[in-house]
């Protein structure tokens, strides 16, 4: 009886307008306790200070698309920068006539990582596509095969580079990464000490440290008359780097594998090879892919670094639009740019990331 | 007569096996095999080095530490001119390298436990902004960010004669940051001493008060009365040096600041780049500890009656550091390693004064190898560090 009455109540009683709807969404978010409320208030005041002058210098004040004599003449953001010389921090010394070249292979690139979104997708055929895709990629950039005019790797610049020194930085280090991996849990002990002092080596050293090193100490040690392209060379150096950072992640993965599953894979008179082919790489790789995904971000970030040695990717070349006369003094509108071009790529990535985090988190 | 009854039992086993077949012995010929691999992969590039240093007549060894150095440098901590020799200029590099890692460190601590904390609040324009934050400045590379601040520096601060001056006695500038500092004092020296006598005395205060309250149950209130002695004790070594009140304040005469504490802009715009980019990855690694102690824990601390502050201090920091201090101490180290990254925007940091010294000498492998062991230096000694920190508030499980 009690029972009913209670459920009638809570039918016919509205709770109060205060605690529903927006005015019930602020009292409970921004305004709850003295506390909040002062929060609150500091942070709108702050807010308010910043916000509008920089929408009016962005949007208001701003020229999209003008000459940089005319960018001198106001106080607003001069975006023009970025249209007038588009095609410049894109792709760099790229010669002007082919820069289709390399926009096909980076919407190749692209379409390949969106179709690679979906798991339903990561069977072997895809395996083959990537193949297939990087050659086409390699193809496209370097040319030189039907009737597509040579273009030397020293003229690769811009965008594409840095996507070029990251994905293939990270593809190449992956398999480096799982035998270091390896290696470090072996027991044999040389096998253990040259892993473990190669991975600490180059986790305490800074990349630029080995960017230096591909660019003023690799040439001392090839034979005399061998010269490898200074784009190689970084490739050599970030992959190399990379590894030692995989090689950490994919470790996680394998010390996540209960004993078990080792001994179990023993016992059925596996060897070495095919217990690790066959029972614990695959689940350890399943694991570490989330982790793995930060890597490639990382490395994609990483890649900027090359501007020290002086390759051309996406910072450089803006770098030298801005020491163009007319363009001086435009640096924040052209970092802004390529900032936005990093955030866009990088947020993509680590969404998801979360997502597989959240999807995997069943399995196993 | 153990060896008895084992021995009949193994020798004819090991008779049979043929030696590929052992594991032992096999794993033995793998690695000499790798030894070997390495060793004739060492010696191929060794020969090579040796052949083309030869040839480039390029000299070898760490003779040209003690040659002059003959450049000079922007910022130094130490007595330093262009006369003095390559090893003093490198000491002046690995001082400034200290000088920011260690000074963005602090800061970066501070200012990614603030946001870390931030991100946690239940007040939704507090949280929103925090997770903007992390986000943008996780996703944009530290070099464009260093790249922007010294932009922002030179091309958008005006000159000293406008400069903004957001607190009294500090101005910004495109000729750096400039703030008022007190007058170097005999008193000072006393403050610094005063403070070091008061930790060493909080120390023993707080052992006496663990104790006495392992043995009578009652609780005395460590914090507030270290935070007394602290303040009391500084102002007494303040009052006995003569209570100096002498700032040096910053003044504009004819084209820059005179007085007052200068930074450069490449320091700031170094240090600005490499906090707010750390911070945000150290606010994550925070939100992480705090939100993996459970709510059951927090609860129970409130129904056995601890006050807020004990809450915080004897139950949620313990748990939450343990999370923590691992993710702290790689970015703490990252930190350190971009650090590196001054060589871009002209701070003369280690990586940047060995730099120089390649260039001028020549000598790129011992150039490139000391930088590689100062940093291996500086990582190692850090994490040891971190990992005895880690040791010590590690769970003690029984």
């Amino acid at each position: 009886m009690q029972d009913i009455d209670q459920h009638n109540l809570a039918d016919e009683i509205k709770p109060p307008v205060t605690q529903v709807g927006i005015i019930g969404w602020i009292r409970t978010n921004l305004f709850k306790g003295w506390f909040n409320s002062i929060l609150t208030l500091i942070t709108v005041y702050i807010l308010w200070v910043i916000i509008p002058p920089l929408i009016r210098w962005a949007f208001i004040d701003s020229l999209w698309f003008s000459t940089g004599e005319e960018c001198k003449q106001i106080d607003g953001a001069c975006w023009s920068i970025i249209p007038t010389n588009l095609r410049f921090i894109l792709f760099g010394f790229y010669p002007y006539d082919q820069q289709w070249r390399p926009l096909v292979a980076m919407a190749l690139l692209i379409a390949l990582l969106f179709y690679s979104r979906n798991r339903d997708h990561w069977k072997k055929p895809l395996a083959y596509a990537w193949i297939l895709g990087l050659s086409l990629m390699g193809l496209l950039m370097k040319g030189g095969l039907f009737g597509l005019s040579s273009v030397d790797s020293s003229q690769w610049g811009g965008l594409p580079l840095t996507l070029l020194l990251s994905i293939f930085g990270l593809t190449a280090a992956y398999p480096l990464g799982i035998l270091l991996a390896l290696g470090r849990r072996s027991k044999m002990a040389t096998v253990k000490a040259l892993s473990i002092i190669y991975i600490e080596l180059i986790r305490g050293v800074p990349l630029i440290s080995l960017l230096f090193m591909s660019s003023v100490v690799f040439p001392l040690f090839l034979p005399e008359g061998v010269n490898i392209n200074n784009i190689i060379r970084a490739q050599v150096a970030i992959i190399l780097f990379t590894a030692a950072y995989i090689a950490e992640v994919v470790r996680g993965g394998l010390q996540a594998i209960p004993r078990g599953q080792y001994e179990a894979a023993e016992s059925l008179g596996l060897n070495y090879y095919l217990s690790m082919r066959l029972i614990v790489l695959p689940q350890a790789l399943k694991i570490v892919i989330p982790p793995s995904v930060q890597q490639l971000i990382s490395a994609f970030k990483d890649t900027s670094l090359v501007v020290i040695i002086a390759l051309f990717d996406v910072l450089k070349t803006t770098q030298t639009i801005l020491s163009d006369p007319q363009w001086m003094g435009f640096s924040a509108e052209a970092y802004i740019f390529v900032a936005l071009i990093y955030f866009l790529c990088c947020f993509f990535m680590s969404n998801y990331s979360r997502r597989l985090e959240r999807e995997l988190e069943t399995g196993l | 007569m153990t060896k008895e009854s084992t021995g009949p039992k193994k020798t004819p086993q090991t008779d049979k096996i043929a030696f590929w077949y052992d594991p032992k012995k096999r794993s033995i010929l793998y690695q000499l095999g790798i030894l070997a691999m390495v060793g004739l992969l060492g010696y191929y590039l060794i020969s090579n080095t040796l052949a083309n240093l030869e040839r480039q007549n390029i000299a070898t060894g760490f003779g040209f530490l003690e040659k002059e150095s003959s450049f000079e440098i922007g910022e130094s901590l130490i007595p330093y001119s262009a006369a003095d020799k390559y090893a003093r200029a490198l000491m002046v590099g690995v001082l400034n390298t200290l000088l920011v890692s260690f000074i963005g460190v602090v800061l970066t601590v501070i200012l990614g436990t603030f946001i870390g904390i931030a991100r946690l609040s239940t007040n939704w324009i507090v949280n929103r902004l925090a997770a903007v934050y992390i986000e943008v400045f996780q996703d944009i590379p530290v070099l464009l960010q260093l790249f922007f601040w010294y932009a922002f520096f030179y091309e958008i601060l005006p000159g000293p004669r406008q400069a903004l001056s957001p607190l009294t006695g500090v101005f910004l500038s495109n000729r750096g940051l400039v703030f008022a500092v007190p007058v170097v004092h005999a008193a000072h020296m006393y403050m610094a001493v005063a403070f070091l006598a008061g930790c060493i005395g909080i120390y023993f205060l707080r052992r006496w008060a663990r104790q006495r309250q392992a043995k009578t149950g009652m609780a005395f209130p460590v914090f507030r009365v270290s935070v007394v002695i602290l303040i009391l004790l500084q102002l007494l070594a303040w009052m006995a040096g003569g209570a100096p009140t002498e700032m040096s304040v910053p003044e504009l005469k004819a084209f820059n600041f005179q007085g007052g504490l200068n930074v450069s802009p490449e320091f700031t715009a170094l240090l600005l780049g490499l906090v707010l980019y750390t911070a945000a990855f150290v606010a994550e690694a925070v939100r992480a500890g705090i939100q993996s102690v459970s709510k059951g824990q927090r609860e129970a601390a409130m129904s056995i009656g601890l006050k807020p502050n004990q809450l915080l201090q004897l139950v949620i920091l313990p748990q939450a550091l343990r999370v923590i201090i691992p993710p702290l101490t790689s970015q703490m180290l990252s930190l350190t390693k971009n650090s590196s990254l001054a060589v871009a925007i002209g701070y003369p940091d280690f990586v940047s004064v060995a730099g120089t010294a390649i260039n001028q000498t020549g000598q790129a492998i011992e150039g490139v190898a000391m930088i590689m062991i100062v940093y291996l230096f500086f990582s190692l000694s850090t994490s040891a560090f971190m990992n005895w920190y880690n040791k010590k508030i590690a769970l003690v499980e029984r």
